[in-house]
């Protein structure tokens, strides 16, 4: 039996259904590897715990940062789910120079795989990963005693945004990845990255007290739409800032964005 | 009628010439060897073919998609096994089929049973559940072969494919290619630097074995081989070692150790 040419799906409905099926089917895959090897998972819970225990303690007691009606560990928490996220997610393109230094990357880009749903595929899988680190971090506010929002509603508010700056700040990572190459230079640039980020967000002080320099870097931070969407979704009686549809519209429209730079920039991996 | 064509098929970076002017056709159902040793640019040929490098000039025709303005449909229709280790170590080698099942798009019912089938035609379904990382050398390779099959490929890329591997092993992974050959008359071709394995069709009598083509214009240039014929040479050795061809006894060393060897394999050639 000889085998036969394929070609294309005929319709465009058919490619859309194509390309978020192979999507999910990279997610899945990379949600099976954490299945068989959860440590890292259990490993990544100890950082929250020590900026909500040890940092968050120290600076209730202080009352120096101005949160309004807010407890200041009310007030961090939220920051520190979205800068936890944010640190998996940052270091999540080693694992494309990982690929690429064994042979694993050569045989999905040979595959009929659209590049971007490579590449978003990746990033909802960092999602669950980001999913993890906010079970983590409820447990610990639960404990703290910060006065969180039950309503079924604003949890799931608060999923989507998790998984939406996962997926966001993982795919910047892999562009980063693509561009530098090697395991080296991405952890470098890395380190340098993170903590300006961190530290030029809302997480864990509002942007009204910034210098005025820092608060326009906030200001078009992503992480700072994020910590707000979910200041506002997480604590119950906290208001939005800049308002909840513009921290979605932002971290959507930066992460579709991201997908594309990345998609185009992924078969370079390879060479 | 020729199911891969090149036309003068050339590929520079910067001021180095990788491949120049490689002009090929290659029929259905043929062996076709790419011989030379590393550097010779047989591995940026195959990536221009199966569409992970772009021609610097030249153009080539992979069953009849023009690599470049239809490469989602040189794709659909080919398998490519890179050089170095291509299974994903922290995922089982079912896990490792069924991803590919999905890509390439394989209908939903049929994915369970084509992967069990190729388990077993591979000789992997008592492995099936563990995880790639403690696979031999070996299991590891017919496992990517296993998964460059799971669509029926009209066209079979595999660079350097038994690098690393023992004779026995070797001769498993030959014995896998010829049966699938067989099966679906799929083109195969493959990039090697075992040079005796290439020439020796053209020693033991020349028939159906022609040169042709010509590769890079450096003084280690690769020659294109093809042939018919499946090679003696590893039988022989399996028959003086035995021909005990289980997980257990054959060899090739760890995931781990896979992975250097072929890494290193392709940095000195």
């Amino acid at each position: 039996m000889a085998s036969i040419t394929r070609t294309a799906p005929p319709d465009p409905l058919s490619a859309l259904t194509s390309f978020l099926y192979k999507t999910l089917t990279i997610a899945e895959m990379e949600a099976r590897k954490l299945r068989h090897d959860y440590t890292e998972l259990i490993m990544r819970a100890v950082q929250p715990a020590l900026w909500l225990l040890v940092f968050g303690q120290v600076f209730n007691r202080t009352h120096a940062i101005p949160t309004g009606n807010l407890p200041y560990i009310d007030f961090m928490a939220p920051g520190i789910l979205a800068q936890s996220v944010l640190f998996i997610a940052i270091f999540y393109g080693i694992s494309i120079i990982w690929e690429r230094d064994l042979g694993i990357i050569h045989k999905f880009l040979a595959s009929p795989t659209p590049r971007t749903a490579l590449v978003l595929g990746k990033a909802l899988s960092a999602g669950i990963r980001g999913l993890a680190q906010a079970v983590i971090v409820f447990v610990l506010a639960l404990i703290l005693g910060v006065g969180l929002d039950w309503n079924p509603l604003a949890l799931l508010g608060v999923l989507t945004m998790v998984i939406l700056g996962a997926a966001l700040f993982s795919t910047f990572s892999l562009i980063i990845a693509c561009i530098v190459k090697t395991r080296e230079r991405f952890m470098g640039i890395g380190q340098v990255l993170t903590m300006p980020m961190f530290f030029a967000s809302s997480a864990i002080y509002p942007v009204s007290i910034m210098p005025r320099w820092l608060q326009v870097i906030a200001r078009v931070n992503p992480l700072t739409y994020e910590v707000d969407g979910l200041r506002t979704l997480m604590l119950s009686g906290s208001a939005s800032h800049y308002g909840i549809g513009l921290d979605f519209a932002v971290m959507l429209g930066t992460m579709v964005v991201l997908v594309i730079i990345a998609g185009k920039l992924y078969p370079s991996v390879a060479t | 009628m020729a199911v891969l064509e090149t036309t003068a098929l050339t590929r520079r970076f910067g001021t180095l010439t990788a491949v120049d002017n490689l002009t090929v056709s290659v029929a259905a159902g043929e062996v076709f060897g790419l011989l030379g040793p590393n550097g010779a640019g047989k591995t940026t040929a195959i990536k221009m073919l199966t569409t992970l490098l772009r021609p610097t000039a030249g153009s080539a025709k992979v069953c009849d998609f023009d690599v470049v303005r239809r490469s989602m449909d040189v794709r659909r229709n080919i398998a490519y096994v890179p050089q170095m280790l291509s299974a994903d170590g922290s995922l089982s080698g079912y896990e490792n089929l069924l991803v590919f099942t999905r890509l390439y798009d394989i209908p939903r019912r049929e994915q369970k049973p084509r992967v069990l089938d190729v388990l077993k035609f591979m000789g992997l379904a008592d492995v099936a559940d563990k995880l790639v990382r403690s696979y031999s050398g070996g299991m590891i390779r017919r496992l990517e072969i296993g998964q460059a099959m799971l669509h029926r490929p009209r066209v079979l890329f595999l660079d350097e494919p038994t690098v690393g591997l023992d004779p026995l092993a070797r001769k498993a992974v030959w014995d896998h290619i010829g049966r699938m050959r067989a099966d679906y008359d799929t083109t195969i071709l493959l990039t090697t630097h075992y040079m005796e394995r290439g020439r020796q069709p053209l020693r033991a009598g020349g028939h159906n074995a022609s040169r042709q083509g010509r590769r890079d214009g450096n003084d280690r240039g690769a020659e294109a081989v093809r042939r018919r014929e499946e090679d003696p040479l590893d039988d022989v050795f399996t028959h003086y070692t035995g021909d005990v061809l289980d997980n257990n006894g054959e060899s090739g060393g760890s995931y781990r150790e896979a992975s250097r060897t072929r890494r290193t394999a392709r940095r000195l050639g």
